[in-house]
């Protein structure tokens, strides 16, 4: 048994929440639960494998050569996941500062509490590690299979990842409470990790457009100029990608460069971690704004009443705004490549369509929940005369609104430019916005807005079917784009995921 | 269908709510107009159920509700109209401010503009807001805002007042205030009905207090009426409601 304060002591406690929050997730607070949910992980498991073996086929009876096509390809892979990572680990660290639930009780006790927080930091980092580490097991563990158990390495190298991304966390966030203060850092470091968890994908869009006149991120690495610009196969800056294909001694040194980030990282800013917290407590309320002087009462119909207040919450609240708009950044590199091919019909115009529809579905999710679930007056509202119909018409005219506001002019110039390609996009919004908004309307259940993050696990079902719907109607808009009958198949899919959500939502009479 | 009583504010018959348990079985209940009501009970007893009800904020499973003579289950728009509910947690947005907050719950009670706008400005200086009015809400401690719910609750000049432990968290000075607020609406012929924990505001404010257990009405009447009942003669409404209370109990045991 551990001593009570002890470093040990606080990873058991830790250890011990985190195993419970997780099981609760899974099992949705259902005990019984835990073997389906075993058995479904391996199902689930087992398919990933398959889905690996096909598409790694070729490479394990070739074998993957280090040159510099691939070294590049597999760097910019790594760099891809580490700043989804970094992102994951930014918020996961200013939560460590800010999240009050037993913090209050541990500063306030004699225990060491940057004990606490050297634990929290390292479970960033595993937490960090753990969703990489889910998505590439498959692929990982058919190499090692097929190829060489050299591969194995790839889980060591993927853990360094998470170290560094941890390591990095650490010091943005106390740079951020160094120089904005307490009261602006959290605010801050969500930005930052939605940027950061953004910009290199679309960056490299960007680029590929620019460069290539196509979407697909990989086509540039490989082009001749950009492979006359990077070092030679031997070069140290390969040093990651090497670990990524799981060679001994690279493993070995990007581990232990890693970790010595990480430890330097906790060591030099442990000493403020109880200081940040503290401050973090009592910044939690920020002090009241003054706006201008307001204007006069406006005479408004009731909905209009609700759909104004919807905007003008959404419009002040810039985390929220932050995470909404999110889906918005994916839209730049096809606002680039239609401002750059306007008044020509491109052939890549085709790919922009998906991309318009599925980022207006996952967006109106987004703002249908805030509007729906996350009311932070229903008593109010409900007790208002007027019927609970007129008040879900009028969330769902201010979600239509937003996402409206927000593609239209995507559309319109796509209209203009490639009529038929603008219709299906438009179509294609308005019944992925739809479906999603839908299906936030049949999971409804009351929340805080400020538990907008936790949104996603409250219903896992609503969540996948948010997804898969708009994917549907993506791949259908795509298809119906290029005007063939193959458009039907993944409408049918997403008919009947919508379908499916209904069935199973737990407002259906 | 009820036939209302003359002058009768709230009048329930025969209400029934079940969750786990019931948690309003078979209960009725008549307030008066202009009558400040005080429903006592220990937790659990089916107060806030009872009063979430004749708010229109939870159906009940058989029974009837009739508020000024308006069937709110039957017309709860109507009922709706004239009613306003304030809870224990004050439920306002954070990011509005006051003076925006009043404007939009008198946009959903669909309150002239102007007549609105002169009532929010007169009842946030009443409540001492006036300073605030053009802050957002967010930094406002509790007592602010629960005196910010109370002036949204005010702003479309409801006859019927429902009140749920309005002075939890409240510091001395402005549980005063919302006492006085009460008081005067009152005075003015308005009805209010209010739960509460502390026995000392329901014996100096209402006018009559009733007492639920189980979800039922358990005793009601003045406090001499209540002391009568309890056998109490002479003794405060503390060891007159733990008198009833435990009589109840007893009964239940």
């Amino acid at each position: 048994m551990s001593a009570a304060g002890s470093l040990a002591w606080f990873a058991r406690h830790e250890l011990r929440l985190a195993w419970r929050d997780w099981s609760a997730l899974l099992t949705a607070g259902h005990r019984r639960r835990i073997r389906v949910v075993a058995v479904a992980i391996l199902v689930v498991a087992a398919l990933m494998h398959l889905i690996a073996y096909a598409m790694l086929s070729d490479f394990t009876k070739e074998g993957v050569q280090a040159d510099k096509a691939t070294l590049l390809s597999l760097t910019v892979s790594a760099l891809l996941a580490w700043s989804v990572m970094l992102s994951q680990a930014l918020e996961s660290v200013t939560r460590a500062f800010y999240a009050r639930a037993d913090l209050d009780l541990i500063l306030a006790s004699p225990a060491d509490a940057r004990k606490l927080f050297m634990v929290r930091i390292a479970a960033v980092a595993v937490a960090a590690v753990g969703m990489a580490v889910l998505i590439a097991a498959p692929f990982i563990n058919v190499m090692a299979l097929y190829d060489s158990p050299r591969w194995l390495g790839t889980y060591v190298t993927a853990l360094a990842m998470g170290l560094a991304a941890a390591a990095v966390a650490v010091a943005v966030v106390e740079l951020l409470f160094r120089t904005l203060g307490a009261k602006r850092t959290r605010l801050a470091a969500q930005v930052v990790a939605a940027v950061i968890g953004a910009a290199f994908v679309i960056g490299l869009q960007t680029a590929a457009i620019l460069s290539a006149g196509t979407i697909s991120r990989f086509q540039v690495l490989r082009s001749d100029i950009v492979l006359g610009l990077v070092p030679e196969a031997d070069s140290a800056l390969w040093l990651p990608a090497r670990a990524l294909l799981g060679e001994p001694a690279a493993v070995v040194g990007f581990l232990l460069l890693a970790a010595f980030a990480l430890a330097t990282a906790i060591v030099v800013f442990s000493a403020r971690f109880a200081t940040n917290a503290l401050a973090a407590g009592t910044a939690t309320r920020p002090a009241a704004r003054r706006q201008d002087i307001g204007q006069p009462f406006r005479r408004m119909s009731q909905t209009r009443a609700l759909r104004e207040k919807e905007w003008k919450l959404l419009r002040r609240d810039p985390w929220l705004l932050s995470q909404s708009l999110l889906q918005v950044l994916y839209l730049l590199p096809p606002a680039v490549l239609l401002w750059q091919s306007f008044g020509a019909r491109h052939a890549a115009f085709i790919l922009i369509v998906p991309i318009l529809v599925m980022a207006a579905g996952q967006m109106a999710g987004g703002l249908a929940w805030l509007a729906v679930s996350g009311e932070d007056a229903p008593d109010l509202i409900a007790s208002a005369p007027i019927v609970p119909r007129a008040i879900m018409r009028a969330k769902i005219e201010a979600v239509i609104g937003a996402v409206a506001l927000i593609f239209a002019p995507f559309v319109l110039v796509l209209l203009i430019t490639a009529p038929r390609e603008g219709l299906a996009t438009a179509g294609g919004i308005l019944i992925a916005a739809g479906g999603a908004t839908a299906i936030q309307l049949w999971f409804r259940a009351q929340a805080k807005r400020s538990h907008f993050r936790r949104r996603q696990t409250s219903s896992r079902l609503a969540t996948f079917a948010e997804a898969f719907s708009s994917i549907g109607w993506a791949g259908t808009a795509a298809l119906a784009a290029s005007a063939t009958w193959l458009a039907l198949i993944p409408a049918l899919f997403a008919a009947a995921v919508l379908a499916g959500a209904w069935l199973a939502s737990p407002t259906r009479p | 269908m009820l036939s209302p009583k003359p002058y009768s504010a709230v009048q329930i018959e025969g209400l029934r709510k079940t969750f786990d348990r019931p948690a309003v079985d078979g209960l009725d209940l008549t307030v008066q107009a202009g009558e400040f009501y005080s429903l006592l009970g220990p937790n659990g007893a089916g107060k806030t159920t009872t009063l979430r009800m004749v708010a229109g904020l939870l159906k009940p499973d058989a029974g009837a509700i009739s508020i000024f003579g308006i069937d709110a289950l039957e017309n709860p728009k109507a009922a709706k109209q004239i009613v306003a509910w304030v809870s224990d947690e004050p439920m306002i947005y954070e990011r509005l401010t006051p003076f925006e907050f009043l404007e939009f719950v008198a946009g959903l009670w669909g309150v002239d503009a102007k007549l609105a706008e002169a009532r929010a400005r007169d009842l946030l200086a009443w409540l001492d807001l006036t300073p605030h009015m053009h802050e957002r809400c967010e930094g406002f401690s509790k007592g602010m805002r629960q005196k910010v719910a109370l002036a949204s609750a005010l702003v479309h000049d409801p006859r019927l007042i429902i009140l749920d432990e309005p002075l939890t968290g409240l510091d001395a000075g402005s549980a005063r205030l919302v006492k006085e607020v009460m008081r005067e609406r009152v005075r003015r012929g308005d009805t209010v009905i209010m739960t509460t924990h502390i026995l000392e505001v329901a014996e100096r404010m209402a006018d009559r207090i009733g007492v639920m257990g189980h979800g039922r009405l358990i005793a009601e009447g003045t406090l001499d009426e209540l002391r009568r009942q309890a056998g109490q003669g002479g003794t405060s409404l503390e060891d007159t409601f733990l008198a009833l209370t435990a009589t109840e109990s007893t009964d239940f045991a």
